[in-house]
């Protein structure tokens, strides 16, 4: 029960990367693999926060101005996943503009097919 | 408060597995909406507000958007 | 064969990752540099959300990276999807019922008034330059779903992206001369708990809501335009 406790976020972020990482790997459907890359992003950004979690500890901003800052999340992971998710949203624009292309050239979007033709 | 995660994880990962198991495309989109709507929740409860807020605009409304019209411009159903 | 190799080396993965992690303890403070951020990051800086301050402000070359980053995607979105088009200028579009315009119509500067809210007061509240371009971005989503013939004009989309970009390079090329350092705070950081503390931190945060919102809502504009 306190295994629960203690790591039942890192379970759940753990679960996301593996479950994206499987879509990639298997998967044959381009659309497929690009939102298999989705949650494997959304993975490990919850692990980034969930590492800088402190036990009942608060948001990091004085809403009051005499709130203590006696315990306090850790502020510098939080930072680093804000700038995580919004390269992830520019990284799927450009991939699924890219698909689009692909769909366009070859008809399909199975990746086994689009190995045997050539350009 | 922390059977309230437990059972949004669970959620999560059986959203999760949902959109790796669907062979309807927009099916499979809205299971991922709802992998990063739950995830928006779990930011909350982790006491970080902003990452919050960016992963629900971001991640719930924009990325679902432009997942919808690149699956309008190409197939639908997976082969 | 392609499966099984795929099932194989998930496993090693899985295996390896599942080890490392039973052994980082959960809920403990791991770091010094964020507990000197929350003891100094009000007093250096005048912003009261320290996130903010991190951001923008202890890691501002970051930030201008990262904005770099989704400049140059909104660049390979419009380049990618425009080769040998022709824009169809006579498309009829079934026009949507009236309820649907006339709410998207009442909810398209209410929506813009919270985006700007919230990237306006990103260094007193939760919020900042990122959250308040996406609902900005957002609104625009809206008006391309229920009004749809109702198209932004894609060069202002891309003269405010190109003029936000520059107020954040030129704010931080005037910190460098004044001071020495690029990106230095350099004006007067006021009353904590104010709109206008925090020196330079509500300008880069009011440019940096600008950049994304038309960003995204160019981004958008291109992957929704009809081709032949």
């Amino acid at each position: 029960m306190s295994f629960l406790h203690n790591y039942i976020y890192y379970f759940g972020a753990f679960g996301l990367i593996f479950i994206g990482l499987y879509i990639i790997l298997v998967k044959r459907n381009l659309i497929k693999i690009i939102i298999g890359l989705s949650i494997l992003e959304t993975g490990v950004n919850l692990f980034l926060v969930s590492i800088g979690y402190i036990s009942s500890g608060t948001a990091p901003i004085f809403s009051r101005p005499e709130v203590e800052a006696a315990r306090m999340v850790d502020p510098v992971p939080q930072a680093l996943v804000l700038t995580a998710i919004v390269i992830g949203v520019a990284v799927l624009a450009l991939a699924l503009s890219l698909t689009i292309r692909v769909y366009r050239h070859f008809g399909t979007l199975n990746l086994r097919k689009i190995k045997e033709q050539r350009w | 408060m922390i059977w309230l995660a437990t059972v949004l994880i669970c959620l999560m990962l059986v959203a999760a597995i949902t959109a790796a198991i669907f062979k309807d495309l927009l099916s499979a989109v809205i299971a991922s909406c709802l992998v990063s709507l739950i995830a928006a929740i779990l930011f909350y409860l982790l006491q970080a507000p902003d990452v919050a807020m960016a992963e629900a605009a971001i991640g719930a409304a924009l990325v679902t958007a432009i997942f919808v019209i690149a699956i309008i411009r190409t197939r639908r159903y997976e082969e | 064969m392609r499966k099984i190799i795929g099932l194989i080396l998930l496993i090693i993965i899985a295996v390896g990752l599942g080890l490392a992690l039973v052994r980082i303890p959960f809920g403990t403070s791991k770091s010094r540099l964020g507990e000197y951020y929350i003891r100094e990051g009000r007093k250096e800086t005048g912003a009261t959300n320290i996130v903010t301050s991190v951001v923008v402000n202890y890691r501002g070359f970051d930030t201008l990276g990262e904005v770099t980053i989704l400049f140059t995607a909104a660049l390979g979105v419009g380049a990618v999807l425009s080769i040998g088009r022709k824009r169809k200028n006579n498309i009829k579009h079934q026009p949507a019922s009236l309820i649907l315009r006339t709410g998207c119509r009442f909810l398209f500067p209410l929506i813009l008034l919270v985006g700007a809210y919230i990237f306006i007061h990103g260094h007193l509240t939760p919020g900042g330059g990122f959250q308040g371009g996406a609902v900005v971005a957002s609104a625009f989503l809206l008006i391309y779903l229920g009004c749809r013939e109702i198209r932004i004009s894609e060069k202002g989309t891309k003269a405010v992206e190109s003029l936000a970009g520059l107020v954040f390079v030129a704010v931080g090329l005037v910190g460098l001369a004044v001071s020495g350092y690029f990106l230095f705070n350099f004006l007067p950081k006021g009353i904590s708990g104010r709109l206008f503390s925090a020196g330079v931190i509500p300008v880069i945060y009011i440019a940096i809501g600008f950049k994304v919102g038309s960003e995204l809502a160019g981004i958008i504009d291109a992957l929704v335009e009809e081709t032949e």
